[in-house]
């Protein structure tokens, strides 16, 4: 059977180990995935997979992804907020696992906010 | 709430709001007693007596942001549906459990769901919280502890994207070859 092994575990360590050195700045953007009861049921999670998906494609150590609950926009759901160091949030609505992927790869890698999609700043 | 997955990762949030710093998710398959049983555990702060009469009530939430509370309230729902027995108890300071059981042959019966996607998000999302997770099928079961895993990585964070990506494979890989061991039933249990 498929076991998590510590041999595995141990490869990940060393691969990932000198990213982790050079990063020690923390992070410079935050992610929030959305997930109340709306959120999980509106299909936050498929959001957050996709979100999962590029993270593995990208270099970047100074990136936090969370999860928080419900913000009362229950219509919007699944809602993304975006925070980057020195300016607003922005928070997005409907997100998809294509929307997402876009905003990821616009927004946060490239600093174009996604208007869009965007529910809101601030 | 469309599988199993989903229902367990929306009824572990609520622990985690609750502050639980330890989650404990439990899924027994036993066919010979068509029975599924899921167990969820968490240290989180628990639910004072008054309050737990009132949790099942969709009307009824703590938080402030709107009126309506429908986590558990759906969760016992879909149990009930398959014929099945729901219960949650809570001690003020120690924790909190919910355990909910459904009949496998139940034609309401729900698909299981990518637990792998719920995991991941849950460990990814909330950094400073570690998950005890148990699937057994007919008597095989698969086991993960973020703690164990956390000590091995040494100092590298669970929820680096490598790590995670692992971590769901892993999950998903464990979870078909457990599916591959037992008899299926209706075919209805699919992880995708």
């Amino acid at each position: 059977m498929a076991k998590l092994t510590i041999d595995d575990l141990k490869k990940i360590k060393e691969r990932t180990h000198k990213d982790t050195a050079l990063r020690e700045g923390g992070a410079t953007v935050k992610i929030t995935v959305h997930m109340g009861t709306c959120g999980i049921a509106a299909g936050a999670r498929e959001a957050m997979d996709a979100l999962l998906e590029v993270m593995t494609e990208t270099d970047r150590e100074d990136i936090r992804i969370v999860t928080s609950g419900c913000m009362g926009m229950c219509s919007s759901e699944p809602n993304v907020t975006v925070e980057t160091q020195g300016e607003e949030p922005v928070i997005y609505q409907h997100v998809d696992r294509n929307k997402m992927r876009q905003i990821f790869k616009r927004h946060v890698l490239l600093g174009e906010v996604q208007t869009d999609f965007a529910l809101a700043t601030g | 709430m469309r599988d199993f997955s989903l229902h367990i990762m929306d009824i572990i949030e609520n622990g985690l709001n609750g502050g639980a710093t330890l989650i404990d998710l439990t899924v027994i398959e036993e066919r010979k007693n068509n029975c599924l049983r899921i167990t969820i555990t968490d240290n989180g702060r628990g639910i004072p007596k008054d309050v737990l009469k009132k949790v099942l009530d969709p009307f009824y939430t703590t938080r402030v942001t709107r009126r309506v509370g429908l986590g558990l309230s759906l969760f016992r729902e879909a149990s009930k549906r398959c014929d099945g027995e729901f219960s949650i108890i809570s001690d003020e300071g120690k924790g909190t459990q919910v355990d909910a059981t459904f009949r496998l042959d139940h034609i309401d019966f729900p698909p299981m769901g990518d637990l792998a996607s719920t995991m991941t998000t849950l460990i990814v999302g909330n950094p400073g919280v570690d998950f005890v997770y148990a699937h057994e099928v007919e008597g095989d079961t698969f086991q993960l502890d973020t703690r164990d895993i956390r000590e091995e990585l040494d100092g590298v964070e669970i929820s680096h994207p490598q790590v995670v990506k692992y971590i769901g494979d892993t999950i998903r890989e464990s979870l078909a070859e457990l599916r591959k061991g037992g008899n299926k039933y209706n075919g209805q249990t699919n992880y995708r």
